[in-house]
């Protein structure tokens, strides 16, 4: 964490920005299922960042990253469950009334799928004129002369007024979401995957019509998406989030450049570039993201990073025994996720087929052919006992003690990162671990 | 992948599969649509043949053609597809049941598309082989464990047992991958394999394809609208525009020197290719059109910023770029190249071509 000249002179001109929106320690779970004790889906679990008037922020992560469900909570379409969203310094989160329905004019949405936000039954004139109906805006008279004005705004033709939605190709109708979410002249706009179901060539006209519009009304957006080529075009800052937490975030050029959270540039070295000389030192991500009803107590990260701290007595691991300890969690892990089908508790309960536990099969395959230290196997095979005995939680624990780290038990803090104000959530910002590129550079060496 | 490899193969070897000159239409009330209108390229054992396009360019429809899962109001209306020296469009239903999931192996978007969520996936992949090489008991049950294994699903054993629900998506396309594999098929159609799976699940499939690829000498015909997935995966690319083949060259030399005009603007609207940051994206104008009537003109004219006189009056045909370019074809009038216009469009009206139309 350094400060430099450069970072307080790039944190200056940002802060002499006005701030449009600010997100404190947001939270979004859900209860679903009725059982209001048991875990909450954590969708999003605690972000903060801010966007300044006329900026755009990307949003990118995976699906079931959250982001999705963060652009909603900003919406007021889901209930935030803890932490503060200030809109021009207002608290959104517990409006309600007239300041409810100002709030629903001032920030506006564009979805990804324009056919499912589309009513088919309304022409096209009728649905870009509704929000201003339902806001009484104006009179009628002047209502029909802004939607024809908005039609010609967005690329469309006085004439489409008349004519339905499927009347439209998927460029056309994105363009009609657009023209109604811009109807009452709004501040911010949240675009949820604006042009992912759209054909490339498609996909650059409606970027450069939104680029167009940000800069001819003065917009605020706050762009989410998963293709990162998209993202790094539209965006001035990025926020990375995965299992509910913004990993990084940060101005999008630099963070392209040189990732410093390592899920970001996991994220980044698996985008497949359209030049098929690029040199390929990937980095391919295991398994798959823990559910956010159950997230790692540490870092959310840590079960699918490739730089993990280790614990000190086993830094010099030999790097297949490590990987396969890590598959051999995740399989627990996957066990203790997955309920036992209905055919294997009946197998259970007519006594058949004892406990096919399989565990011997599994260190076999893990770790048959590697010459793992006597110490590490029997710290495994008692973990294995426990599995065997149906009780993978107990496996679980005993190998989060044994080979977990400061990466398994505290959750990190969002940390400083170069010169332009970027901050990014992993232990190993610290002054006492390597850097993630310094990993990253000696895995793929 | 590896260019040089597969270029080699390709010269001292026969295609696995060759399409040529197929043409797919669909009755509506009314008009036919050309789907697929005249197609024709090769794949060879151990190579990666990319068919890339965007929505509605009949990329899928060729596809479904080779496989024949035609219906109604679709049909195969001329051409042949010959795999392994025997045409496909001759074949019986039945026969052609035993080819599908047999030989030739499918792999769709949806996973779940290909798995039945009533029976475990181990049933599935021991289905598949006892249909497919005369496996059972025990001995598919080892099989099916090694080929989940063969995928990468740890916990082989135990995920046997579980239902396709109980496996995330990037588990399931793994599972049908595993399927597919089954029945040691020649060659693996994917259609969109990894487009609704995240790109860190994405690198993984991508990945395992390559592996197996090299491990069983598979043919693989990929079909993607994502370029940078081309770029990564094909040892050789056809770009589709409205129902026909516009490109045909290896991966390298298409996005190195791109020559179509479609292809050149393609790329270029990808974001992020060959523009400053500020710049804005090209675009390339109007909207891909229905090919619902014989071609007797290019039908990329209409949005072409290269288009002349000629390209309204003329069909192009796939056609080397240039003489000594016997590997790169471009159905463009504007080719080949090293020869003066009017003698191309010429060579282009007169259709003496090597792979034409009709
Ligand atoms: S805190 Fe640990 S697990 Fe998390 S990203 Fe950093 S190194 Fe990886
Ligand atoms: S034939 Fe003419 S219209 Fe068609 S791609 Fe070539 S130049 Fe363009």
């Amino acid at each position: 964490m350094s400060t430099t000249t450069t970072e307080e002179e790039e944190a200056v001109t940002r802060e002499t920005q006005e701030t449009l929106l600010e997100v404190n320690d947001l939270k979004t779970y859900y209860e679903d299922g009725g059982f209001l004790s048991s875990n909450p889906v954590k969708a999003v679990d605690g972000v903060s960042f801010d966007i300044k008037r006329g900026e755009t922020l990307g949003l990118v992560g995976e699906s079931g990253c959250g982001k999705s469900t963060l652009g909603r909570t900003l919406m007021r379409l889901e209930e935030a469950t803890a932490g503060e969203v200030k809109l021009n310094g207002t608290d959104i989160t517990t409006l309600s009334g007239a300041d409810l329905k100002q709030f629903r004019r001032d920030v506006q949405m564009v979805f990804q799928d324009p056919d499912s936000s589309l009513n088919e039954r309304m022409t096209v004139g009728e649905i870009v004129r509704e929000p201003l109906d339902v806001h009484e805006w104006k009179t009628p008279k002047e209502r029909r002369q802004r939607v024809r004005d908005l039609l010609e705004t967005v690329g469309l033709q006085e004439q489409h007024y008349y004519r339905y939605p499927h009347q439209f190709s998927g460029g056309q109708r994105q363009r009609i979401g657009i023209a109604r979410a811009l109807a009452l002249e709004p501040d911010f706009i949240i675009l949820d995957e604006p042009v992912s179901a759209l054909d490339v060539s498609v996909q650059a006209k409606i970027l450069n019509l939104l680029e167009d519009l940000q800069e001819e009304f003065g917009l605020t957006y706050l762009f989410i998406a998963h293709d990162l080529a998209v993202v790094r075009h539209i965006c001035d800052r990025v926020a990375v989030m995965y299992l509910g937490n913004i990993m990084e975030i940060g101005p999008s050029d630099e963070m392209f450049e040189a990732p410093a959270n390592p899920y970001t540039h996991a994220l980044l070295s698996s985008i497949p570039e359209p030049d098929p000389t690029t040199a390929r030192d990937r980095i391919t991500l295991r398994g798959t993201p823990p559910s956010p009803r159950d997230p790692p107590a540490g870092c959310p990260f840590s079960t699918r990073c490739p730089v993990k701290i280790r614990p000190d007595e086993y830094r010099s691991l030999d790097d297949d025994v490590w990987q396969r300890i890590e598959v051999f969690r995740e399989v627990l892990r996957e066990r203790s996720r997955v309920e036992p089908s209905i055919s294997d508790r009946v197998r259970e309960l007519l006594g058949r087929e004892t406990h096919e536990s399989g565990m011997d099969e599994i260190l076999e395959e893990l770790f048959g052919n590697l010459d793992v230290p006597n110490t590490v196997m029997e710290h495994i095979n008692e973990a294995a006992e426990y599995a065997e005995n149906d009780d993978e939680e107990a496996g679980r624990t005993y190998l989060r003690e044994e080979f977990g780290s400061v990466c398994d038990r505290e959750r990190p803090s969002q940390l400083g990162v170069g010169d332009q104000g970027r901050l990014s959530l992993c232990h190993r910002h610290e002054d006492e671990y390597d850097e993630p590129a310094t990993v990253f550079e000696s895995l793929v060496h | 992948m590896s260019t040089d490899q597969s270029t080699k193969t390709r010269a001292d070897a026969e295609p696995i599969l060759s399409v040529e000159n197929l043409r797919t239409a669909f009755y509506t009330d009314k008009e036919v649509i050309r789907a697929v209108d005249g197609v024709s390229f090769d794949i060879y054992r151990g190579e990666t043949v990319g068919i890339v396009g965007e929505s509605g360019s009949g990329k899928s429809v060729t596809a479904r053609s080779i496989m024949r899962l035609i219906d109604s109001p679709g049909r195969i209306e001329n051409g042949r597809i010959m795999f392994d020296g025997e045409d496909l469009i001759e074949k019986s239903p039945k026969q052609m049941r035993s080819i599908r999931g047999g030989s030739i192996a499918m792999v769709f978007q949806d996973p779940l598309t290909s798995l039945n969520p009533v029976y475990t996936v181990g049933n599935q992949i021991k289905e598949a082989l006892r249909l497919h090489r005369g496996l059972s008991g025990s001995k598919a049950t080892q099989e099916a464990i090694e080929l989940l294994e063969a995928v990468g699903i740890p916990d082989a054993n135990r995920r046997l047992r579980e239902y396709p629900h109980q496996f995330s998506g990037g588990m399931r396309q793994r599972a049908v991958i595993a399927m597919a594999l089954a029945c040691d098929p020649e060659l693996l159609i994917c259609d969109e394999p990894t487009t609704a799976l995240d790109v860190t699940i994405q690198a993984q499939i991508l990945e395992l394809l390559e592996e197996l690829q090299e491990e069983r000498d598979l043919a693989i015909m990929f079909i993607t609208h994502d370029m940078g997935v081309i770029a990564e995966i094909a040892d050789r690319v056809n770009v589709m525009y409205a129902g026909e083949i516009i490109e045909n060259a290896p991966v390298v030399e298409l996005f190195e020197s791109p020559k179509h005009p479609y292809t050149q603007g393609l790329l270029n609207s990808i974001p992020g290719q060959g523009l400053g940051e500020d710049d804005r994206l090209s675009t390339i104008e109007g909207d891909v059109p229905t090919p619902n009537e014989d071609p007797t003109y290019c039908r990329f004219a209409p949005r072409c910023p290269k288009a002349f006189d000629q390209c309204d009056v003329v069909h192009p045909k796939p056609m080397s770029v240039g003489s000594d370019d016997t590997e790169h074809l471009a159905a463009c009038l504007l080719y080949p190249e090293d020869i003066s216009t009017d003698e191309a469009v010429a060579i282009h009206r007169d259709g003496n071509t090597q792979r034409g139309d009709n």
